[in-house]
């Protein structure tokens, strides 16, 4: 018997190093896994933060600006026709002109004008409106610089050389005499969270995005979840257990899986070609990323419903609160927590969908910020796809700009998610 | 407890409520009247387009225009299925509207329509500058591309051997003609799907095809077999499908000098640094060869406008008035700048003269 043990032991003793060293790689493989995940999402945001932290800022050039009445074509100063008719290309050629005085020829004038964006003519403008006193005046004003030029000088300090691009050798002679004497540098963009879409690279803005995934995950959240938690509370707590609530089981799991384009196809046909709701609204999008939510919702609302102990349930029910109460009382604020925490997840789910946006016609230029559930919006993981398509060179670094702000909506949301179910769950 | 069972109660029928008001009332407000304009259509003019939509927006009282993407044909289907705010102004082409479609817009209620041709745009067949620059014909790009081809021994001498179709056979450029790298043909560019595929098929393939003068001879007593026979692509993987992502063909030309890329004349200009565009019948795309036309893969770009919908809609003239402005469409102006190809001074003379005037389409010679 003794030497029988003996061996068991001796047995155990040997296999023992191997099973360590199982356990060992096992644990291994695990950190492996772990870091394999982490190193992609490190490349993942090395590279969109190394291409887009440029957007963060913009080129500006000073320019000296005369508000010349003649050039402007303005007599009256306080005819508002004439005023918004003014010619405010004519003065910024004109304080381009005095700037760079060797330009000779069209095609040399034409470079020299495209040094600036576009945008500089409409800000003359504003300017002359809210101060007419300007008129007949100079002023020193920073201006935007065209999309090419400010990808050149900012990539003007790049190991492999600057990005020439369209940019002609007449015009890096003009920006280096700028820089030599100050007048053109870097300023952070904050036209970028103001504006919304443009064509110019330098004008483009994700603002107008921002606005839109708001209005449209208002409208998302607003119809979702108290359906989502109506339906969710009666199949737990009401329904009774049959083949018809196991067949809507069966389906709300089945609705989570469905691709998302789907749910597009179905806003087309049910809410614009039947409802006659409009294209490219918050509306609709709000209404097909609901529909698409809905079961996330129910699901994660259900399993928070199904964790309260029914201990709890018994003794509302002990001491004569009906079934309604109970829920009302007592289930439903402990469930809260769980059902948040789904709803969070479902929102940020949403907010990254374009998919099903395509269908609905969200997928559209849209310059303007929208001001209401009515107006025409874009919503941002859209705007991203919209600048991955543009021709501009200057659009890649805003591509992964709006990357970066897409992202760190995504990461807050999930954040107060998890730190909203640390904080007020309760374990039993 | 019961005042907190009411509160909560009215709390949930409060947003319930609120949710299906907000979208209800807006929903009927916004259906009767609609305060920008809606444009639809090819993403070729997109680019185009959207940049006239801002200016106007800028220049003018009215809000700026939403345009969408949604291809030349997908436009035509929303522009021709009515009239009313539901229904967009203005559709954009990267061709010209077919019969068919006009017929379908006259059976839609859309009668009256005005077109606008816009001006050019260039595809170009471009390789990474670290490759030597490509020099095609379109007989060339003919026979390294489409699915089946003449069998190469009638190529030789085309009037005493079989004039059969075999499939595509050439598996380098040298192969089908002498004087070209012996490189393996890798083509990358668009799928089916996009209007640029439909553009490159008709104007190098066919352009192509009909210099063999036995397959031109097809096209009078079999059409349809004519158009399989010049359009179609070969699928044996040197014609690679890269989606419809433009940047995306100039990313992989650079990582793959081997290959060509299709693609539209502003991504060549804008990406002058990575990618040089292949000459064609000797020429070299630039802006002035395709201006004049002696490049010969260009397209037209059009929009159409509803008829019914000025005055219905606020600013469809400014927005028309805006686009055949000299500064717009001009030879120097914005939409050039951004790698539109103009039209001629006359022709744009004579075609803003039609359209100032709203002069509707006719349907005759689509």
């Amino acid at each position: 018997m003794s030497s029988s043990s003996k061996d068991t032991t001796q047995q155990i003793r040997k296999s023992l190093a191997k099973r360590y060293r199982a356990e060992k790689r096992f644990r291994l493989y695990g950190v492996l896994a772990i870091l394999f995940g982490l190193l992609c999402v490190a490349t993942l945001f090395v590279d969109i933060i190394g291409k887009g932290h440029g957007a963060f800022r913009q080129t500006y050039i000073e320019l000296t600006v005369n508000y010349d009445a003649d050039i402007l074509g303005v007599s009256d100063i306080n005819d508002k026709q004439q005023l918004a008719l003014g010619n405010y290309a004519g003065l910024v050629k004109k304080s381009l002109r005095s700037k760079f005085t060797d330009v000779s020829g069209r095609r040399e004038k034409r470079e020299l004008y495209t040094l600036v964006s576009n945008s500089a003519e409409y800000e003359l403008a504003d300017r002359i409106k809210t101060s007419p006193s300007l008129l007949g005046q100079s002023e020193k004003l920073w201006v935007l610089a065209d999309d090419d030029i400010d990808t050149y000088f900012k990539s003007l300090n790049r190991s492999d050389g600057p990005f020439i691009g369209r940019t002609s050798e007449k015009q890096q002679q003009w920006i280096q005499s700028l820089i030599d004497e100050g007048g053109i540098k870097l300023r952070f963009n904050s036209n970028f969270f103001k504006t919304g879409d443009s064509r110019e690279p330098e004008q483009a803005g994700i603002g107008g995005a921002i606005v839109g995934s708001l209005f449209t995950l208002f409208i998302t959240l607003v119809i979702s979840f108290p359906i989502g938690v109506a339906a969710a509370v009666y199949l737990e707590e009401f329904a009774p257990k049959n083949r018809w609530t196991d067949f809507i089981e069966v389906n709300i799991n089945n609705l989570a899986a469905v691709p998302s384009i789907i749910f597009g196809l179905l806003g087309l046909a049910i809410f614009i070609n039947f409802f006659h709701v409009p294209r490219s609204v918050p509306i609709i999008g709000g209404l097909v990323l609901a529909v698409m939510t809905l079961p996330t919702i129910i699901i994660s609302s259900r399993a928070a419903i199904k964790s309260v102990p029914p201990s709890i349930r018994e003794a509302g029910i002990g001491i004569g609160a009906s079934p309604v109460q109970v829920v009302l009382h007592h289930v439903l604020p402990l469930a809260l927590p769980g059902m948040l925490t789904g709803t969070i997840i479902g929102m940020a789910q949403a907010l990254g969908e374009t998919a099903p946006l395509l269908m609905i016609g969200m997928v559209a230029f849209i310059v303007d910020v929208p001001g209401g559930f009515t107006d025409p919006a874009t919503v941002l993981p859209v705007q991203i796809f919209l600048w991955a398509d543009s021709p501009e060179r200057a659009f890649v670094e805003k591509t992964s700009a709006a990357i970066m702000v897409l992202l760190a909506f995504l990461i807050t949301m999930n954040t107060l998610a998890v730190v909203l179910r640390k904080r007020l769950e309760r374990r039993w | 407890m019961k005042k907190r069972s009411s509160t909560v109660a009215q709390f949930k029928a409060a947003a319930l409520g609120c949710g299906f008001a907000i979208s209800l009332a807006s929903i009927q407000a916004v259906a009767a009247s609609r305060d920008y304009i809606s444009i639809v259509g090819s993403s070729t003019v997109y680019p185009f387009a959207t940049v006239v939509a801002e200016r106007f927006g800028k220049t003018t009282p009215h809000p700026t225009p939403k345009v969408e993407a949604t291809g030349s044909g997908g436009g035509m289907k929303l522009f021709c299925s009515g009239v009313g705010t539901g229904h967009p102004d203005i559709t954009n082409a990267s061709r010209r509207m077919k019969s068919s479609e006009f017929k379908k817009c006259q059976n839609g209620g859309v009668k009256d329509i005005v077109e606008v041709l816009i001006g050019f745009d260039g595809i170009v067949l471009a390789n990474s500058l670290k490759a030597p620059q490509m020099s095609l014909s379109r007989k060339d790009i003919f026979l390294a591309l489409a699915k089946h081809v003449p069998a190469p021994k009638s190529m030789q001498d085309e009037f005493t051997s079989a004039k059969t179709l075999v499939a595509n056979p050439y598996k380098t450029w040298k192969e089908i003609n002498p004087a070209l790298p012996d490189m393996k043909i890798e083509v990358l560019g668009p799928p089916p799907t996009s209007g640029t595929r439909d553009a490159f098929a008709e104007l190098a393939l066919e352009g192509g095809c009909k210099k063999i003068s036995w397959i031109k001879a097809i096209k009078k007593r079999d059409k349809r077999g004519y158009k399989e026979i010049c359009h179609t692509i070969r699928e044996d993987g040197h014609y690679i499908e890269a989606g419809e992502n433009d940047n995306l063909i100039v990313q992989k030309l650079n990582a793959n000098p081997n290959a060509l890329g299709v693609f539209g004349f502003s991504f060549l200009d804008q990406n002058a640094d990575k990618v040089q565009g292949s000459l064609i019948e000797g020429q070299v795309p630039t802006f002035d060869t395709i201006a004049d036309k002696s490049y010969p893969i260009s397209r037209p770009l059009y929009f159409y406008v509803k008829k019914a919908h000025m005055g219905v809609v606020p600013g469809i003239e400014g927005y028309l008035a805006e686009f055949i402005s000299e500064k717009a469409w001009g030879g120097e102006g914005y939409l050039a700048e951004k790698g539109m190809i103009p039209l001629s001074a006359d022709v744009r003379k004579a075609n803003g003269d039609d359209i100032k005037a709203l002069k509707s389409m006719s349907g005759e010679g689509l």
